[in-house]
């Protein structure tokens, strides 16, 4: 039998992560690189980053992505509070982590123009092919970028 | 059920179950569609990446009592240096709103569908700062809403224009003058607009007259539709730290 142990949850303190303590296991984590910051729109972003177990840094939840046809704009997302934590923070990358889609994009430049000035590097995850997928099968978009994007082959 | 062929310029789409998705699209033979689109969400999908808002895609779609179904998309032009550009898409995503503000269902707009798809080419081209405020005052000659920009819309008086007021359906002498005061480059931007000198507007870059030029497109377009454009009011382009939410500067 299945116990389902509901506990409540709330948002962290520092990266709206949802959680069950004020910090979540994530930011309470002495080891996790507090340099590196990831923005996501949603916390269930975090949990696909972390299953790569790829990025040893901290995260920012951004609660949605710009939509100006819907009128979402940077004052409906934690803007504010990104901004806060990369001047009180010692972040030296920001890394916009936000849907390959055209509200995540364009969150992305948003961010990437708010916080240039700030002094801190700002990176955009690349976006490419699904591995194990077949590139006859590829939507133009997504197969024109991956082309733009293209890296020099380490032989 | 029957099915249709069309082309669209895709609106938005939201999420619908697992996979799926609602698209919104205007169209020049059916107006305004609202289509699920089946299994979008999954990776191996090609229709969902072309069903991106901005695109221009030819489309298959069975017609359905509430919602038409999406069979096939194949994509025309995805106008990727306006998805890439923050001041571009600003624009074209006001021209999207607008266009869909204009639109019915079921009622063909060939005119205003080929206006939408001429104005999001030039603006993958070249980043026209007029093209904004030029799409909304044809979009309003051909809606029949065209202002009155050679003489006084009042009084008829051939004299210096000084003043716009929509609801006087267009530009005003000083005389007659209410609403809003206009600089006399606006007025000429708009008379050349509306007057066959499109191109060369088109080419001309950014300046003070050309922002009024816009603004007073956007009113007169909010006038007309008797609503907010939501996409002005949240620009996109050139944010700074100052201009952010709890900036500096706020
Ligand atoms: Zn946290
Ligand atoms: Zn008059």
């Amino acid at each position: 039998m299945i116990v389902e142990v509901k506990e409540k949850t709330v948002l962290c303190s520092a990266c709206f992560n949802v959680t069950v303590s004020p910090l979540c296991p994530i930011c309470a984590d002495p080891r996790r690189d507090a340099t590196q910051l990831c923005v996501v729109e949603d916390p269930r972003d975090i949990v696909a980053v972390e299953r790569t177990r790829e990025f040893r840094g901290r995260y920012h939840v951004l609660g949605g992505a710009l939509s100006p046809i819907e009128g979402v704009g940077p004052e409906q997302l934690r803007v504010r509070e990104l901004l806060a934590r990369i001047e009180a923070d010692e972040v030296a990358e920001v890394i916009l982590c936000t849907n390959p889609n055209l509200e995540g994009d364009a969150t992305a430049m948003y961010l990437a123009r708010l916080l240039r000035p700030l002094g801190v590097k700002v990176t955009r995850i690349a976006s490419g092919l699904p591995v194990g997928g077949d590139l006859e099968y590829a939507d133009e978009l997504t197969l024109g970028r991956a082309l733009e994007g293209r890296r020099e082959v380490d032989a | 059920m029957a099915q249709y062929r069309d082309e669209g310029v895709v609106i938005r789409t939201i999420r619908l179950g697992e996979a799926d998705r609602i698209v919104t699209m205007v169209s020049p033979e059916h107006g305004k569609i609202r289509a699920v689109a089946k299994g979008v969400r999954k990776t191996k999908s090609r229709i969902g990446a072309r069903l991106e808002p901005l695109s221009h895609v030819s489309l298959l779609c069975w017609q359905g009592r509430e919602l038409d179904v999406v069979t096939q998309v194949e994509l025309i032009d995805a106008f990727r240096p306006v998805r890439e550009d923050l001041h571009r898409l600003g624009a074209a995503m006001t021209m999207l709103e607008i266009v869909e503000q204009f639109s019915l269902e079921h009622h063909p707009m060939p005119e205003l569908f080929t206006m939408l798809v001429r104005a999001l080419e030039t603006l993958e081209r070249t980043a026209a700062p007029m093209l904004l405020g030029a799409f909304c005052w044809k979009v309003l000659a051909l809606e029949g809403f065209a202002p009155v920009v050679d003489s006084c819309a009042r009084c008829g008086e051939d004299g210096e224009l000084v003043a716009f007021d929509a609801a006087d359906g267009g530009f005003l002498c000083r005389r007659c003058r209410r609403g809003q005061a206009v600089s006399p480059g606006a007025v000429e931007l708009v008379r050349r607009v509306l007057g066959g000198g499109l191109a060369g507007v088109l080419g001309e870059p950014a300046g003070p007259a050309a922002q009024e030029m816009e603004h007073l497109a956007t009113s007169a377009v909010e006038l007309h539709l008797d609503r907010r454009l939501r996409t002005t009011r949240h620009h996109l382009a050139e944010p700074s730290a100052s201009s952010a939410p709890g900036g500096q500067g706020a």
